[in-house]
């Protein structure tokens, strides 16, 4: 056969650029910008009043124990991931009482953060469930649909949020709940609902129950945001709580990324809660085959630092009061803008504002708005309307309300 | 599964079956369960030569010193905000640079895909779900023997695998026949894993001559390289001559890639930290073939960990710290093959009428010793020796303190 010559094309050559991530898209928009009174409120990442990045006291307190400590090694975890934090993780979503931990009916697994959490649940749940549907709640985090149809997963969605109240579409969920395939997957959001900000109230979380469990369903919660909802961990957790106290299994994805502002060290934790310390057994072996081939196991730094907080007294009452402090600062960020907005008599009910929970505000503006506000104003956000409470301050609120204003009053449809 | 309803006020969800009865109990990782059951062995005289992680003469593990300095560095200054999906740009950067050379056309020309990885295993998956994607045909070929989850790897990215002979036990070396034999069958557009030096678990690299062959034959076959490179500086103890595999095909033109890991010869194994590059033919397709991989990133974790990259970066960019580097490298590297010296002069000693040869013949971690899984079974129930089946002695647990007991061990064994 002749030598082909070194100028032979790319046997990739036939591929296109990919669009850049909705979400994380918006930051790399924004780092281009070069106007200065440009405002991120795209990516749900914690800022300061000064509109900084927040590291933890905690963390960097803990960060220097392991610095100092000369003992501490860089080996390879296990598969499952540092077992510490795995025990400490669990107890703090499902309280260190709960029948699963004392009964060891609990599988915990050290993951990439919630999406790796999410994507390593929905690789064993594509090989060992019954059931290969997943359904999502309309809307939300946009990345959900990829994680769980590269999985092998088959995806569909519920009704959530109701456009024209702002607030949850009660009804339409248990409706659809009910239809869904007996034994589906049910990603549900523990709090925070990302991207609405929108949560079922505790009475309304039991009706979500009874009907997942009527039919069922697999419960499996997205946990990002504990502790950043309420300012409580406990009250957070509430509803997986109750999923985990009546008896049944369910899957937990649990995120360290803001509530302890670990972001780019990737911590997170996948929990299953099975029907027996047998059966879970089996799972966690299951679990390693996943994971294996996938990265082998997980990092150590982030784990390690969620370890010491959670595990020292001190550290852990500490990290309670600067996550209250930070989740009180969002909630003043949302009656400044809302006041803000009044005061400029822009048209419309902002109540939601207020109403919704959690990191972000889905403010019901639409894609042209939004684009009107980024060209004219410098505002980055999502295309769906949402905008990071988190990214506010009180010298970006006018900037904000100025721009709202003038995309609901003047901006074409 | 029951689909009964039950009443709607009362839901004991308990009374049902669970949903993972059937599910088996999965095998123990043949690499990672020897570690589990040394650990769990009491005896005293216990050796540990199972999992490829370097320990130092005491058999402790090592962080380096120039690790120890950029940690420092490190401290206190950063936020922990995310890292783009691709991973930390400077690293890339400087990682594409230690394997292609400081000065490669291929990266003057901006032609390298590079992002960040979960390690090599982060880097061989992402290049399997990325081959899967855009040549959904084609096959992967794959060394005997090799690293167990490179099995796992391409099996789980749904990718058709097949072998190439690559070790010849009668030699205990390459079978380059039946290499060059094997690789001309493959079709057209096959990819082929190679690794770049250290072959993990044999320990038996091919030549320089070698590899220009083989490279040839990828050439004339159109093959695609992928290189799995994990032991940089590891091998030799000489970062640019552990990567003449990588730079043979590069001179030849070809568009390959390569997963790179810095678990073993930066000592950062838990943290995670890898590259995977792609050689394209312009700058435009280096952004889209990267622009695409960072789509499988997204839903697979989003974007990779922060800590490992700046260890690397700020040890790869200090020119002070990067020298050290190359020092401590150096160091790992030559106890190795001193270790390598004194396990075969030691079964020599002790009349062993078996070859032993290849012990220092074989370069890296790994020795692949020839033992039986019968001996390696002995091994461990008599002499608490600790290894995985297919007789893969890692060096790197090997020291002064136990390299007499282990010979002794095999000659035992053996003869």
């Amino acid at each position: 056969m002749e030598a082909t010559s070194a100028a032979a094309a790319s046997v990739f050559d036939h591929l296109e650029q990919a669009p850049e991530d909705p979400i994380l898209g918006i930051t790399v928009a924004y780092n281009k910008d070069p106007h200065p009174g440009k405002v991120n409120l795209g990516v749900g990442a914690y800022r300061t009043e000064e509109g900084k990045p927040l590291i933890l006291n905690v963390v960097r307190r803990a960060e220097e124990r392991l610095l100092a400590d000369r003992s501490k090694n860089k080996e390879y975890l296990p598969i499952t991931g540092l077992a510490d934090f795995n025990k400490r993780s669990a107890m703090l979503i499902l309280g260190s009482d709960s029948p699963a931990i004392v009964e060891k009916r609990l599988v915990t697994a050290q993951c990439l953060s919630g999406t790796g959490s999410l994507r390593v649940g929905a690789e064993f749940l594509a090989r060992h469930y019954g059931v290969k549907l997943v359904f999502l709640p309309t809307p939300t985090w946009g990345n959900h649909f990829k994680v769980f149809m590269n999985a092998g997963l088959a995806v569909k969605t519920y009704r959530y949020y109701d456009n024209k109240t702002r607030g949850l579409d009660y009804e339409g969920m248990l409706e659809d709940i009910g239809a869904a395939p007996s034994g589906s997957v049910i990603l549900l959001h523990a709090c925070a609902h990302n991207p609405t900000g929108v949560d079922p109230t505790p009475q309304q979380w039991e009706g979500i129950r009874q009907a997942i469990r009527n039919r069922g369903h697999l419960p499996f919660f997205d946990s990002a945001y504990q502790g950043f909802a309420s300012g409580s961990l406990d009250k957070d957790a509430h509803a997986v709580r109750t999923f985990v106290a009546d008896g049944g299994e369910c899957f937990i994805a649990q995120s360290f990324a803001k509530n302890l502002g670990l972001y780019g060290e990737r911590v997170g934790a996948l929990s299953i809660v099975t029907k027996s310390s047998g059966v879970a057994t089996r799972v966690e072996s299951q679990l390693k085959l996943v994971i294996r081939p996938m990265y082998s196991n997980p990092p150590i730094h982030g784990a390690s630092i969620v370890a010491l907080v959670l595990g020292d007294g001190d550290l852990f009452s500490e990290w309670t009061v600067e996550l209250k402090g930070m989740a009180d600062r969002i909630i003043s960020m949302r009656h400044k803008l809302y006041d803000a907005l009044r005061a400029r008599g822009t048209p419309g009910d902002w109540t939601h504002i207020l109403k919704q929970i959690g990191m972000f505000s889905f403010t019901g503006l639409n894609k042209e708005q939004v684009q009107f506000m980024t060209r004219e104003y410098r505002i980055y956000m999502t295309l769906d309307g949402r905008i990071s409470m988190a990214g506010l301050s009180l010298k970006t609120v006018p900037l904000l309300a100025d721009a709202i204003h003038a995309a609901v009053t003047g901006a074409k449809a | 599964m029951s689909t009964a309803a039950a009443p709607a006020s009362s839901v004991p969800a308990g009374a049902r079956s669970g949903w993972w009865e059937a599910v088996q109990p999965a095998a123990r990782d043949p690499i990672l369960g020897v570690t589990e059951a040394f650990l769990a062995d009491s005896d005293p005289k216990k050796v540990n030569v199972g999992v490829g992680a370097y320990r130092n003469d005491e058999g402790k593990p090592v962080v380096l010193e120039c690790v120890r300095k950029a940690e420092q560095i490190i401290a206190g200054k950063q936020n922990m905000e995310y890292l783009p999906m691709g991973g930390l740009v400077k690293f890339n950067d400087l990682s594409v640079k230690l394997a292609y050379g400081d000065t490669a056309p291929v990266l003057e020309e901006k032609r390298v895909a590079a992002v960040q990885t979960l390690s090599g295993t982060g880097a061989c998956r992402l290049f399997a779900d990325f081959q899967k994607r855009f040549k959904p045909d084609s096959r992967i070929y794959i060394p005997v023997p090799t690293w167990a989850n490179h099995h796992n790897i391409w099996r789980d990215a749904r990718v058709e695998a097949h072998t190439f002979r690559y070790y010849k036990p009668s030699t205990r070396g390459l079978d380059f026949e039946g290499l060059m034999e094997d690789l001309k069958k493959a079709p057209e557009g096959s990819f082929v894993l190679l690794h770049a030096c250290a072959h993990n678990p044999t320990g038996v690299d091919p030549t320089a001559d070698q590899w220009k062959e083989m490279s040839q034959l990828f050439k004339s076959n159109r093959l695609f390289p992928f290189f799995d490179m994990a032991y940089q500086g590891f091998a030799s103890g000489d970062t640019v001559r552990d990567a003449q595999a990588i730079r043979i095909f590069m001179e030849d033109g070809h568009q390959l890639a390569c997963a790179q890991s810095f678990a073993k010869n930066m000592g950062l194994y838990g943290q995670r930290v890898g590259c995977l590059s792609v050689v394209c033919d312009n700058s435009q397709q280096a952004v889209n073939v990267k622009s695409q991989l960072q789509q499988i990133a997204r839903p697979m974790y989003s974007n990779p960990p922060l800590h490992g990259a700046q260890i690397v970066t700020t040890v790869l960019s200090d020119p002070e710290l990067k020298e050290q580097w190359y020092k401590e490298v150096k160091v790992m590297a030559d106890r190795i093959i001193g270790m390598r010296e004194a396990l075969k002069s030691n079964l020599e000693k002790l009349g062993s009428s078996l070859p032993w040869k290849h012990i220092t013949e074989q370069i890296g971690m790994f020795c692949y010793s020839g033992l039986t899984e019968d001996q390696v079974d002995r091994l461990t129930k008599e002499f608490h020796i600790y290894m995985t089946r297919n007789g893969r002695i890692s060096m790197a647990g090997v020291t002064t303190g136990n390299v007499e007991y282990l010979a002794n061990a095999i000659h035992e064994v053996t003869k």
